[in-house]
């Protein structure tokens, strides 16, 4: 209960159930319990999508931290979503390798095809956010994307269109 | 191989042998393929034995540095006082290199296998394998690998029956290209901000958790499973050019080439018949103008030094840039340089953790200088400018980051001077709005 009066909003607990029980699983991967904190806040994205006020406190009491730390760490590192994104999360790369190969014109074509409108921004249905990410590490494959989990190669604008269809 | 393409005559596939391959990513797959038979003749041999043989192979580290392997391995303590812990950089995010990401993807076990092959070699009971967040798939396929070797006796508390213990914990990154540098990646692990900390003390005496700590990259430790199993001397006798470069080394090669991909060649082979025999050379009609060779944080490189360049530690670095992790970007005349460059300095100034102010201040005001360029509104003083800020963010800072950004901007400026003369004297049209 402390944790969701600190955040000043309600926040049901993430670390119960298996969610509990996974990050329990985590801790003899390391001698200290600082150390669990970057999978301890993928735990809680994984759960929720993104990492409120609330789970960022609850994170701290569980790892023996104060939020203020916890929150120095989680805005550090920019796959950590602080605000709720769409249903679907879509990174360009747009890197130098990738840009000289047309990296900006299968952007655009995502922001077009997903009707964000523009980059970061959730399209209004709720379904999308499109933002430009810097070197995913697959150059020879220009243009990457990065869809929720899925690491799609070799992206054009012609096949954008066609991509979006398999995530509604 | 020169995945995705078939395999080059010119190539000498050892790491790469297998990409593209599925049946080698498994555990039985990859004893099939005579894995595991290295780290077995290392857990037969002392410590001490290991490294020599790798040393005698002249194994250097392949994620940038060139640091002689064994040597870094002979540099951990004789006796374990402290717990000793070695890390697998698998963070993977230096623009233009994309090799660490196959291994893993098609030869886990052959990343595994080195991996252990480094922690008897270091006296080490646990391997922090970094993977950068990014890797989705990659990090499913370890994660998956790293099971598998547990229940095959690769891993654990009895390795292969010699008594050796020995454990992996696959930590996953969260978006941070820092993270990739040695000391940032620790604090990483440790649960904290990248932030890289300052030498002395070397990870070999103060690492992880203040323990004596190795970071090898993840193509370093993929060969020394193949150096342990054939011999330091036969990896040593894979050698074209300077004999201080031995074996064989992936090239990632992106950009403007017809088949962009990795290959994987001796040392010493010659850089253009990398770009012109198998990735096939420039696209019709087009012809080279840049190179950038060893990642993006190296000096860009004229068709010229390219003509008689060679591909190891030393001919890169004759030819005024460094072999670094071999991410070869391919510029052709198409290319707008100073728009590229913005681009990498943008990505420098992104990826700044913000903790020394040449790097903080640098990065971000070398992007906004050249943002004005681009836009038309350039000065010729501007140009000075930049080579002023890259002197003052060169050799003064915490980490090489705030380095990485200059070199290709003061690189760029001296040798390509006309592509940014035609933004400042106006003859090009401005290509943007902002600044």
């Amino acid at each position: 209960m402390s944790t969701a009066h600190a955040a000043g909003e309600s926040h049901q607990p993430v670390f119960v159930g298996p969610t509990r029980a996974k990050l329990e699983a985590l801790f003899p991967n390391y001698p200290t319990k600082q150390s669990v904190l970057l999978p301890a806040l993928w735990l809680v994205q994984e759960a929720r999508g993104w990492i409120s006020e609330g789970a960022i406190h609850e994170v701290a009491e569980v790892l023996g931290l104060t939020p203020a730390y916890v929150k120095g760490v989680v805005t550090f590192y920019t796959m950590y979503h602080t605000h709720p994104v769409g249903r679907h999360f879509i990174q360009v790369c747009t890197t130098s390798p990738c840009n000289i190969c047309g990296a900006e014109e299968v952007t655009k074509a995502f922001l077009r095809h997903t009707g964000c409108g523009e980059l970061g921004a959730t399209s209004p249905d709720g379904r999308f956010t499109v933002i430009e990410v810097e070197c995913l590490g697959a150059c020879g494959f220009a243009t990457p994307v990065l869809i929720d989990d899925d690491f799609v190669e070799g992206v054009t604008p012609e096949r954008v269109a066609g991509i979006l269809q398999g995530y509604k | 191989m020169g995945y995705p393409h078939p395999s080059h005559a010119g190539e000498h596939p050892v790491l790469s042998k297998h990409f593209g391959d599925a049946g080698a990513r498994t555990f039985d797959g990859w004893v099939k393929r005579g894995g595991y038979e290295g780290l077995k003749k290392a857990l037969g041999m002392t410590r001490d034995q290991v490294v020599e043989e790798v040393k005698a192979s002249g194994l250097r580290g392949r994620g940038g540095a060139g640091f002689p392997t064994g040597m870094k391995w002979s540099f951990m303590p004789k006796e374990v006082v402290k717990p000793h812990y070695l890390v697998c950089n698998a963070d993977e995010s230096e623009p233009g290199t994309f090799k660490d990401r196959e291994i893993i993807r098609w030869t886990p076990h052959q990343l595994i296998e080195g991996c252990a092959i480094g922690a008897h070699a270091i006296g080490a009971e646990r391997i922090y394998i970094y993977i950068r967040g990014e890797f989705t798939p990659e990090h499913k396929i370890l994660l998956a690998a790293v099971d598998e070797a547990y229940k095959g006796g690769a891993l654990g508390a009895n390795v292969f029956g010699s008594g050796r213990r020995i454990d992996v914990v696959v930590h996953r990154g969260a978006g941070a290209y820092i993270c990739g540098e040695e000391t940032a990646m620790m604090n990483s692990i440790e649960g904290k901000r990248g932030n890289p900390r300052i030498k002395p003390p070397f990870p070999a005496v103060a690492g992880l958790w203040a323990c004596p700590t190795t970071i090898n990259n993840v193509e370093t430790l993929a060969a020394a499973g193949h150096i342990l199993r054939q011999g330091g001397a036969w990896y040593k006798g894979l050698c074209k050019g300077n004999p201080k470069s031995t074996g064989t080394k992936l090239f990632s090669v992106c950009g403007h080439v017809q088949r962009p991909g990795n290959y994987e060649v001796v040392m010493g082979t010659s850089m253009k018949e990398l770009i012109y025999d198998m990735c096939g050379g420039m696209r019709p009609g087009r012809t080279l103008k840049a190179v950038i060779p060893g990642g993006s944080s190296v000096p860009i490189m004229t068709p010229a030094e390219v003509e008689d360049c060679l591909l190891d530690y030393e001919g890169v670095v004759a030819k005024g840039s460094m072999l670094g992790s071999g991410g070869m970007i391919v510029m052709d005349d198409s290319t707008d340089l100073v728009y590229q460059v913005m681009r990498l300095a943008r990505f420098y100034a992104h990826e700044s953790c913000a903790q020394c102010t040449q790097c903080r201040e640098g990065t971000a005001w070398t992007t906004r200088i050249l943002e004005k360029i681009l836009a038309g509104k350039g000065r010729r003083e501007d140009l000075d400018l930049l080579l002023d800020l890259a002197d003052n963010m060169t050799g003064k800072t915490i980490c090489v980051l705030s380095d990485s950004c200059a070199a290709p901007v003061v690189s760029a400026i001296k040798k390509f001077p006309a592509e940014f003369d035609a933004y400042i004297s106006r003859e090009k049209q401005p290509v943007m709005v902002t600044a």
